[in-house]
């Protein structure tokens, strides 16, 4: 069966494999395995707009879906506990090394419901000069009066911050 | 309901809910099809909305939080995720 890959692909890997060696992150060595992954981004660009996890069902709606844009809010600590993220798209300096394999893992997103019941509960301190802005994808945190337009560490968009307090 | 169906050694009623998209999903159908097996599969996300709802409420009753590939053998022993080991186990293969 041979695998139908998206026009971009190579592109797209080498350009996310540059970037994730820049910032301390590593893509899957099993090169076809990750761009098998890096193709089903691109047809769900094409299909919803954005990037959605190839692994996980989009919704079709971008505010319900930011947490799984690649990527996603729960990459850092599924790699850190599991050695690679939902999809396989990124493992830990272990799982490179051959020091530690891959090993199944739940799905750690919360169902709809929760996520929204989590997203009411900003704290405050009302004090602080400057609001502080979190990373949603690997916990970069900044004061300022608003998140920075790309994320320094991990290049996450805008969207991808919350306030934090 | 739009599930391809893939001819084989009969092991049960097994139904495979997977992702176009999911490398995981790929892997596991890949697996069912070298063992073998007769088995249904459907990729959920290439289904129109009500269609896609139907199939999710079913999905639910296994898998609540409707991850992919989720894997359902005879309705009532449920495999999530790619794990060959236990797919294998399962089907006696």
């Amino acid at each position: 069966m041979k695998e139908i890959i998206e026009t971009g692909t190579d592109e797209l890997y080498a350009h996310l494999n540059k970037e994730a060696e820049e910032a301390g992150y590593h893509l899957n060595p099993d090169v076809e395995h990750a761009k098998n992954l890096v193709s089903g981004m691109l047809v769900n660009e094409k299909r919803y707009g954005y990037r959605a996890c190839p692994c996980r069902l989009a919704t079709g709606d971008k505010d319900d879906d930011l947490d799984i844009i690649c990527p996603c809010d729960y990459r850092d600590q599924d790699v850190e506990e599991y050695g690679a993220c939902y999809c396989g798209l990124y493992v830990s300096e272990s799982v490179i090394e051959g020091e530690k394999n891959v090993a199944p893992m739940p799905e750690r997103r919360k169902p709809l419901e929760e996520r929204k019941r989590r997203e009411q509960m900003p704290a405050t301190i009302s004090s602080l000069p400057f609001p502080m802005w979190r990373c949603r994808v690997c916990g970069y945190l900044c004061a300022r009066d608003g998140p920075p337009g790309v994320c320094p560490i991990c290049k996450a968009k805008a969207e991808r911050f919350e306030r934090f307090m | 309901m739009t599930m391809v169906h893939i001819q084989g050694e009969d092991k049960g009623n097994i139904v495979l809910y997977a992702l176009s998209t999911c490398v995981w999903c790929k892997k596991t159908k890949k697996l069912l099809t070298e063992l073998g097996v007769d088995f249904h599969y459907v990729y959920v996300d290439l289904l129109e909305e009500d269609e896609k709802e139907k199939i999710l409420d079913v999905m639910k009753i296994h898998n609540p939080v409707c991850s992919f590939p989720t894997l359902v053998i005879d309705d009532k022993t449920c495999i999530i995720g790619y794990n060959e080991g236990r797919i294998r186990e399962v089907l006696g293969k």
